[in-house]
Parts: C-alpha cells; sequence; structure tokens
C-alpha cells in the first residue's frame, strides 16, 4: 500500500477540503511541483489563477481551482491556504465562462486582471481548456 | 374622557410601539449574533495556518524584509479603526472610539503621529465631527463584513506602509477592533498588526517547534507573497469579530430598552388607571352634588 499524505485545503471564510490522498500536484510561482508522502517541510508561493490536483488512492482525481494561494508541506501533512478555493464539483462551467468573457474587457485595471485569472482557474480545474 | 388620561393613553400607545421596534431589533441581533458567530469560526483555520506559516518564515529568514523589520525611530502610525455603521449598539462604538483614543495618545507619547483609517460610518463621522484629518475611509459592511472588504483596506494599509514615511507612509499598522470575548463581554482592544510582533518564550511551542522549511520560490519570495495575505486575514478576522461584537451588544442594548419599555408602560398604566378612578369619583361626585342640590330645591318650591 503506498504511503498516503494528508491534506486540508483552506479557503478564508471555510475548509474546502481534507482528506488523504497519494499525490498532490500544484504550481508554484517557480513551477510544477508533485508532493508525495514524506516530503520536506516546505512553504511555496502558488501561481495565480492555477489548479491543485490531489491524487487519491484508487486513481481517482480531485481538481480545485485555487488563486492566490500558498502550500505548506510539514511532517503532519499539506495545507493549502488560499483566498479563493473552489472544487471542481462546485464549479459552473456557464458562469466561469462567462465572468472570463466579462473580464477580459477590462484587462487594463489589476482588479480585471484578477479576475481573468480567477475565471482561468475555475476552468482549468472544471477540464476545460483555456 | 378627561384630558389627562388621553394623555397617559397616548403615551402608553407610544411606547408600545417603540418597544415592538426594539423587540424586533433584539430579535434580529440575536439571530445575527450566531451567524457572526459560525463566520468568525469558519475563518478560524485559514488564520490559524496563515499565522503559523507567516512566524515560521518571519523565525527562519535573516531576510530584512521591510515588513518584519522594525523602524528605529518610527514616525508616523497607522491605526485602523473597526466600528459599525449603525448606532444602538449600546456602548460598542463609544468604546471602540475610546479605545482608538488611548491608541493615539499612547503613539503621541512615543514620538509617533497616529494616521486614521477608519471602517464604519460611526467612527467616520466621530472623526468628521471634529474635523480631524483621515487618510482613509470605508463603511457599509460593519455588519457583514467579506473578504473582499477586508482586502480593500489592507491594500490601502500596505501601500501606505511600503511608502516612505515623508511621501504620506507609515511605519507601523495598529488595529482597533472589538474582541468578542463571549455574549456577555467584548472587549475593544488596540493591536499591532505591523511589525510583527516577535514573542520571545522560553516555553515550547504547543505542537511542537516548528520544522524547518524551504521555501519556493525563496524566503523572500515567499514572505512577499504571504506578508499581504496575512494583514488581509488579520483585517477580515478583526472585522468579523467587531460584526459578532455589534450584534452581542445591540441584542444587549435592545433587550434592556425593551425591558424598560415595559416598564414605562406599567408604570404609565397604573397612572391612567389612577386618572380614571378619579374621573369617576369626581363624575358622581358631581352628580350626587347636583341631585343633592336638584332634591333641596324641589323641596322649596313645593
Amino acid at each position: 500500500m503506498a504511503n498516503l499524505v494528508s491534506v486540508e485545503i483552506v479557503a478564508v471564510d471555510r475548509e474546502v477540503w481534507s482528506g488523504d490522498v497519494e499525490m498532490v500536484l500544484a504550481r508554484t510561482t517557480d513551477g510544477e511541483i508533485g508532493i508525495l508522502a514524506g516530503h520536506v517541510p516546505l512553504l511555496g508561493a502558488l501561481a495565480e489563477g492555477g489548479i491543485v490536483r490531489l491524487m487519491e488512492e484508487g486513481g481517482a482525481e480531485t481538481k480545485v481551482a485555487v488563486h492566490g494561494g500558498f502550500l505548506s508541506v510539514t511532517n503532519e501533512g499539506v495545507q493549502i491556504l488560499a483566498e479563493l478555493a473552489e472544487l471542481e464539483s462546485e464549479i459552473d462551467v456557464a458562469r466561469a465562462q462567462r465572468q472570463l468573457d466579462e473580464a477580459q474587457g477590462d484587462q487594463d485595471s489589476d482588479e480585471g486582471q484578477a479576475r481573468v485569472l480567477r475565471a482561468t482557474a475555475r476552468l482549468r480545474a472544471a477540464g476545460q481548456a483555456v | 374622557m378627561g384630558a389627562q388620561l388621553r394623555v397617559y393613553r397616548r403615551r402608553i400607545r407610544s411606547v408600545q410601539s417603540t418597544k415592538k421596534i426594539t423587540r424586533a431589533m433584539e430579535l434580529i441581533a440575536a439571530s445575527r449574533i450566531v451567524k457572526a458567530q459560525q463566520r468568525v469560526a469558519a475563518a478560524q483555520p485559514y488564520a490559524d495556518a496563515i499565522t503559523r506559516a507567516v512566524s515560521a518564515v518571519a523565525s527562519q529568514s535573516s531576510s530584512d524584509h521591510p515588513l518584519t523589520t522594525t523602524h528605529e525611530n518610527a514616525t508616523r502610525a497607522a491605526m485602523l479603526i473597526i466600528t459599525s455603521d449603525r448606532g444602538l449598539a449600546g456602548a460598542y462604538n463609544a468604546n471602540a472610539l475610546r479605545a482608538g483614543e488611548e491608541l493615539a495618545a499612547l503613539l503621541r507619547s512615543e514620538g509617533k503621529e497616529p494616521v486614521p483609517f477608519l471602517i464604519g460610518r460611526k467612527s467616520i463621522g466621530y472623526y468628521k465631527f471634529r474635523g480631524r484629518e483621515v487618510a482613509a475611509s470605508w463603511s457599509g459592511f460593519s455588519e457583514q463584513p467579506t473578504y473582499p472588504d477586508a482586502k480593500t483596506a489592507a491594500d490601502a494599509l500596505i501601500e501606505a506602509f511600503l511608502a516612505p514615511a515623508d511621501e504620506g507612509g507609515v511605519d507601523e499598522i495598529h488595529i482597533v477592533y472589538t474582541e468578542y470575548v463571549s455574549a456577555l463581554t467584548q472587549r475593544a482592544t488596540a493591536r499591532r498588526i505591523l511589525p510583527l510582533v516577535v514573542e520571545e518564550t522560553d516555553e515550547p511551542a504547543p505542537d511542537g517547534p516548528l520544522p524547518l522549511y524551504e521555501f519556493e520560490p525563496s524566503a523572500e519570495g515567499v514572505l512577499d507573497a504571504l506578508l499581504p495575505r496575512y494583514v488581509e486575514s488579520r483585517i477580515y478576522a478583526a472585522l468579523l469579530q467587531s460584526a459578532a461584537s455589534e450584534s452581542a451588544s445591540r441584542r444587549r442594548a435592545m433587550k434592556s430598552a425593551s425591558d424598560n419599555a415595559e416598564e414605562l408602560v406599567k408604570t404609565l398604566t397604573r397612572l391612567a388607571n389612577q386618572a380614571r378612578q378619579a374621573e369617576i369619583t369626581q363624575e358622581i361626585s358631581e352628580i350626587v352634588g347636583g341631585a343633592d342640590a336638584l332634591a333641596a330645591n324641589g323641596s322649596d318650591k313645593r
């Protein structure tokens, strides 16, 4: 049996997901990172508008849209802190697409860019090609 | 009906309708406390995790990040004061504002000029009435604060913190909010959030020493990204606590208002009854007197 790593995904106002997985795949500002059980303690800033993939035992995969977050690996497990975190199953694709279209018209401001990134993260997590 | 009685009845009616309003406000506040408490609890895991991460980076990196270094001779200190938008919450706003005044006095005694940032219409009104200069203010969300609200305030504060002192920047950030201790106790508190307060203790940390982290991309890079989030989460937590305290204070204030109204209605009803009785007695004695006079008249005629 493979070693499992316990994962907690915490958004500002709620705990989004917690459980044991085989591997966590995330994208930090430096690049993709995969975390297995027994990883050294690590603190990383996640890339904006990215997704985190949780590889569960038995091959199931859960995708989470994570925007503006951190990854903290300790001996106890992995914690992902995010301003916005949404599970694949919670995302309304049509709405996210609409948000992306709206936000793209307003790319000049910082806020507009953040909205584009948020919508992109949602769409990626929902399995849409962006 | 006598004039006296009519006046009492009118006052009873007016007190009763006031009581209905205060009673409704009490119930609304009571239901909001529960919701606010749930939101405080829901935000706790994030706040804990981010505090842990920040203390890990701050204690391990030797980096002189501007957000963690204490200025030797700080000249300006921002203070974010959180009050409510509406009154009718007992001493809630007065306490928060007093804590703000105390903090301002303390900062002045340390040779720092306080720079007020305000949240809530009540504090804005207080500062405006006194003609004081305010760096920035926000209102309209005191009862149901959201994370973007906290972010807006945090962005302004961090921007001021990173700017040099002679260009309107500040060297410290303090926050004044009302801590929700229990439904009966709320405490107005002042905390410094930046530069980070490093607590040195000999006691071991409750969950063991912090592990030696690796950083990605780098300690500075992580800290750069982490600290603004930390400030946001601190402000968000303070907003949520203040919202819970506001509702608790309002519930208490409205409860005593309803109780007082009830007491008043009771007293007024007694007075009204007395007036009515006096009126009846007077009428009887008038009738009896009249009848007697008529009887006396009649016997004279016969």
